[in-house]
């Protein structure tokens, strides 16, 4: 490991706390900042420091196995613990990376988008929101998971109601995220407050182990279940609490809804593999009949439901925002068929969704950055005028719909044979359907967008006007991951099988 | 506002500016009570800082917004916001820099308690001053939505 040998040995032992304290700190320093280029400049160091903290941890982690760093110097149980497992380094380096190439691309969207003097609050917001996902990712205790979820849900609302400098509606999505999103926390804690209940403790490796010497628990550890899994639901759009996303990413800056898109859910879905497959067990027969019935049956509905939603969108955000729905229904049925290799591939769908939406949402916003346009007539020869920013979201656009070599054929192909393996043969055919449906919603952007010649304005056809470079780095950087994911997976295979493997045991 | 002295003659609110002002400084008095018996017994800086923030508030109530933003200028209230976080944020940076884990304060001293006694005084006093400025601020946020009340609506 000769880049290990670079990285001082004090941060790969402080490096948990080091990750959620810099941008907590920073955060509040930037709130003061004055609002021309030293609060990006401070925000775009502080997120590049995370991005190598979080490599150095997660390689840490593969060389070394599970670390615990004890909060204050208090051990565990009673102490606050952070944790670094193969469950959670690769989603650190995802939240982190996305922080990073969101800030690149904040640069010259948040000059369109933000009211000059709401930049720095915009920064202090993002950076407040990436502690608290950080934060939630690496905590070992569960209440301190909400206390991190609460951090990046409100700056998250702050987030998405910045968007009223360009559309208003952006408030009242806000507004639904806000009243969504505390509902979806409240049961979440509710369900925290029933485990403590049940276990008297609060570290989620402690409630483990007694919720194991239980067998499981009594009905209050089953309500506390029942809690945590609709509260995460609301959180991490489960098909039918889906309804504040279509709004908060369609009228949220466009830099906020890729990272929103990216890693909000993403966390959430991590917090679900957490507590079903670590806190609780799925031997408990309660988490079984969720998992089966409860997290495949919405997943799978939500799946073809919410891809039918997508094919009938006339605003491409919104249509993206409900194809993520579709794409959790993947993630979902990952983990709800419940085998080692089920698990993985519902891990790599997590990791390759968020570079793959990340990609698709961050040229929508150049598109938008330069011609305004967000429906979907006004797409017509954008091959033409943007082929740079087009041929970004058409190579992200395929791998969403699960073109070979590229990421979302990998996670496809290997949700496909794990629910094959498990016997579950219908799922295959849903998969099939939902992808096909994905063509569909895909394809009609890409078919304007090639094949129509660019709108005439004053008689005039519409020049070339390609996006500013720092949003094609960021843009491309996730496009061409996809392509490379798809030829060479073994990273992040090995990575999402890891995980399956912490949680499930091997085999 | 409207000058109440040469409208009615005299202040309307004597009284309650009067009490008022007998008050505030020991709603003070006792906010810190609060934080500083935070070290031994029930207490802290959260409920410190409400109280202390209660103390502007009344003022502000009684006195009105504008003398209030004069006494307490908004601006301020903003750098406290952050003075309060990374006064507790740099607590824990300093415990870093000594060797010690986040927020270990047993390194601040050369005795592991009176380290702790230390770092919680710090923590508690970052607690307070951005509870007490994030109070105010939310009070001058809604406060300033609307005229206040005219001394004819009273």
């Amino acid at each position: 490991m000769s880049f290990l040998d670079l990285v001082p040995d004090w941060l790969l032992i402080h490096g948990p706390a080091f990750l959620m304290a810099l941008p907590l700190i920073m955060a509040a320093i930037t709130a003061i900042l004055p609002n021309k280029r030293v609060a990006w400049t401070s925000t775009f160091i502080v997120t590049a420091i995370l991005t190598l903290t979080a490599f150095s941890i997660a390689l840490y982690n593969v060389e070394v196995g599970t670390t615990l760093y004890k909060m204050g110097g208090w051990a565990p149980p009673h102490g606050i613990s952070l944790v670094i497992d193969a469950l959670n380094a690769p989603v650190i380096v995802l939240i982190a990376v996305m922080s990073l190439l969101t800030v690149v691309y904040a640069l010259p969207a948040t000059v369109a988008e933000i009211r000059p003097n709401k930049r720095a609050p915009f920064y202090a917001a993002f950076l407040l929101c990436t502690a608290g996902l950080l934060g939630m990712v690496v905590t070992g205790d569960a209440f301190n998971v909400f206390v991190f979820l609460e951090v990046s849900s409100i700056s998250t609302y702050v987030l998405v109601a910045m968007g009223a400098a360009r559309d208003r509606r952006a408030l009242s999505a806000a507004y639904n995220y806000l009243i969504l999103g505390s509902i979806g926390a409240t049961f979440f804690v509710i369900g925290v407050g029933f485990l403590y209940m049940e276990t008297g403790t609060l570290n989620m490796a402690d409630m483990a182990r007694i919720l194991a010497d239980l067998d499981g628990g009594s009905r209050v550890a089953k309500v506390a279940f029942g809690f945590i899994i609709i509260g995460l639901g609301l959180k991490l759009a489960m098909f039918p609490l889906h309804t504040w996303l279509p709004g908060a990413y369609a009228y949220a800056p466009t830099p906020v809804t890729t990272f929103l898109a990216s890693t909000a859910t993403k966390a959430a879905l991590y917090l679900l593999l957490r507590f079903t497959f670590f806190v609780f067990d799925p031997s408990y027969a309660y988490v079984a009949d969720i998992l089966m019935f409860i997290l495949v049956g919405l997943g799978v509905i939500g799946m073809v439901f919410a891809s039918l939603q997508a094919i009938f969108q006339t605003d491409v955000r919104r249509m993206l925002a409900f194809s993520s729905v579709a794409q959790v229904g993947y993630m979902l049925l990952g983990i709800g068929i419940a085998t080692t290799a089920s698990v993985a591939a519902g891990y790599l769908h997590l990791i390759n969704h968020a570079i793959i939406k990340g990609g698709l949402f961050l040229a929508l916003g150049a598109m938008w950055y330069r011609f305004g346009i967000t429906r979907m007539e006004d797409f017509r020869g954008l091959g033409q005028t943007m082929p740079l920013t087009m041929g970004a979201f058409t190579v992200s656009g395929l791998s969403l719909i699960g073109v070979p070599f590229t990421a979302g054929f990998i996670s496809k192909l290997n949700l496909t044979v794990a629910a094959a393996d498990a016997g579950w043969l219908w799922a295959v055919g849903v998969i099939m359907v939902s992808s096909i449906l994905a063509l569909i919603y895909i394809g009609r952007v890409l078919l304007l967008a090639y094949f129509q010649s660019p709108p005439k304005v004053n008689g005039v056809e519409v020049a070339r006007n390609e996006a500013p470079i720092a949003m094609l780095i960021p843009m491309w950087f996730l496009a061409l991951s996809s392509i490379f994911i798809g030829i060479k997976s073994d990273a992040v295979v090995g990575a999402a099988t890891r995980a399956a493997e912490f949680l499930l045991g091997a085999g | 506002m409207s000058d109440p002295e040469a409208k009615f003659g005299r202040d309307p609110h004597v009284l309650l500016r009067v009490i008022a002002k007998f008050l505030i400084p020991l709603i003070a008095l006792f906010a810190f009570y609060v934080q500083f018996h935070g070290d031994y017994g029930p207490g802290g800086g959260f409920q410190a800082g409400v109280i202390l923030a209660a103390s502007v508030i009344l003022y502000a109530l009684i006195f009105g917004l504008t003398e209030a933003k004069k006494a307490f200028p908004p601006r301020l209230i903003r750098y406290g916001m952050t003075l309060g976080v990374v006064l507790y944020g740099g607590t824990g940076v300093v415990n870093f820099i000594l060797g010690g884990e986040f927020l270990n304060y047993s390194n601040l001293a050369s005795d592991p308690a009176a380290g702790q006694h230390y770092g919680i005084l710090a923590v508690e006093l970052g607690v307070l001053i951005t509870v007490t400025t994030v109070m105010i601020a939310i009070f001058y946020a809604f406060g300033s939505r609307q005229p206040e009340t005219s001394n004819e609506d009273w």
